[in-house]
């Protein structure tokens, strides 16, 4: 079994996928991402999969899962480096992908991600204030 | 002209991997592009998969077609599993019986230029599915 690292870096946990995934290491790799994100508070996720050249339903289904669970813990995640050619069998394959954000590379990748964790922590100072201001304005 | 290039035993997961990367090394070798490489090889990856869930066992041919102006690759997947009793009914979108998608077999056929199943209940599976070079 294939064993992908997840770093932390600085706010970030970063994935990089370098090698072909078995369905085993795939599901493995889900859970130690899902365990990372509990365990270090971190506030993104990042996915790299850009040496990555076949994507099936199995794969596509995990990577959308890992985003979409990811968001419910509360981090953002971001795919970057998706090959045409993967994008293109993947939407004739019929998966769909969405509530994934994506972006080219990695470089463009962080500065998306950085941005989707600013503009949450916003989102959540505005609501906390209007909580603070509701309470205020109750008592 | 039918010439096979190499079989491949389908046992596990590590199987359908070895199985795909084969079929994408031979695409890349007869010619095809990039897009084509990655929908035949993804193609052979759902009907590996389908061969170890639901049949445990089998495997995946790979062969070289030239006949006439016609020229590509052809993948056989085969299995002595419990076999598809409803054929159409397995090639719908959504229709699933191991709690997936049900995204393989129609989602394949939208892959390659031809795709045919041959199925009998206790006997077993075989799919065979081409992509030629345009
Ligand atoms: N080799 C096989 N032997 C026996 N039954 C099969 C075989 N391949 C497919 N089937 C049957 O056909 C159904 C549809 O297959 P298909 O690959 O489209 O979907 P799935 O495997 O259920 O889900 P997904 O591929 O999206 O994970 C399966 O649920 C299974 O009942
Ligand atoms: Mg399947």
């Amino acid at each position: 079994m294939e064993r992908i690292p997840v770093l932390k870096i600085s706010d970030f946990l970063i994935v990089t996928i370098q090698v072909a995934l078995d369905d085993e290491s795939a599901l493995k790799l889900q859970e130690d991402i899902l365990e990372e994100i509990a365990k270090t508070k971190a506030k993104g996720l990042l996915i790299d999969i850009t040496a990555v050249d076949i994507v099936d339903s199995f794969m596509g289904r995990m990577i959308r899962d890992i985003a979409r669970m990811a968001r419910l813990m509360g981090p953002p995640t971001i795919v970057v480096g998706m090959q045409p050619a993967v994008a293109i069998t993947l939407v004739e394959l019929g998966l769909k992908m969405t509530g994934v954000s994506c972006a080219l590379n990695l470089e463009k990748g962080l500065l998306m991600l950085k941005e989707m964790v600013e503009a949450k922590e916003r989102e959540e100072r505005t609501l906390e204030a209007e909580e603070t201001e509701g309470y205020e304005a109750s008592a | 002209m039918r010439q096979v290039l190499e079989e491949v035993a389908v046992r596990n997961n590590t199987d359908i991997v070895t199985a795909r990367n084969s079929v994408r090394t031979y695409a890349k070798q007869m010619g095809f592009g990039l897009v084509d490489q990655s929908r035949i090889a993804t193609a052979v990856s759902e009907l590996a998969r389908n061969i170890v869930v639901y049949a445990k066992s089998g495997k995946v041919e790979i062969a070289k077609l030239n006949e006439g102006p016609k020229k590509g690759i052809e993948v056989v997947c085969e299995d002595n599993g419990p076999g598809i009793p409803d054929i159409e009914q397995a090639m719908s979108e959504g229709f699933t019986t191991g709690g997936s998608l049900g995204m393989g077999m129609p989602g394949t056929k939208k892959l390659v230029d031809e795709m045919n199943v041959w199925s009998e209940a206790g006997k077993g599976t075989r799919v065979t599915i081409r992509k030629f070079l345009k």
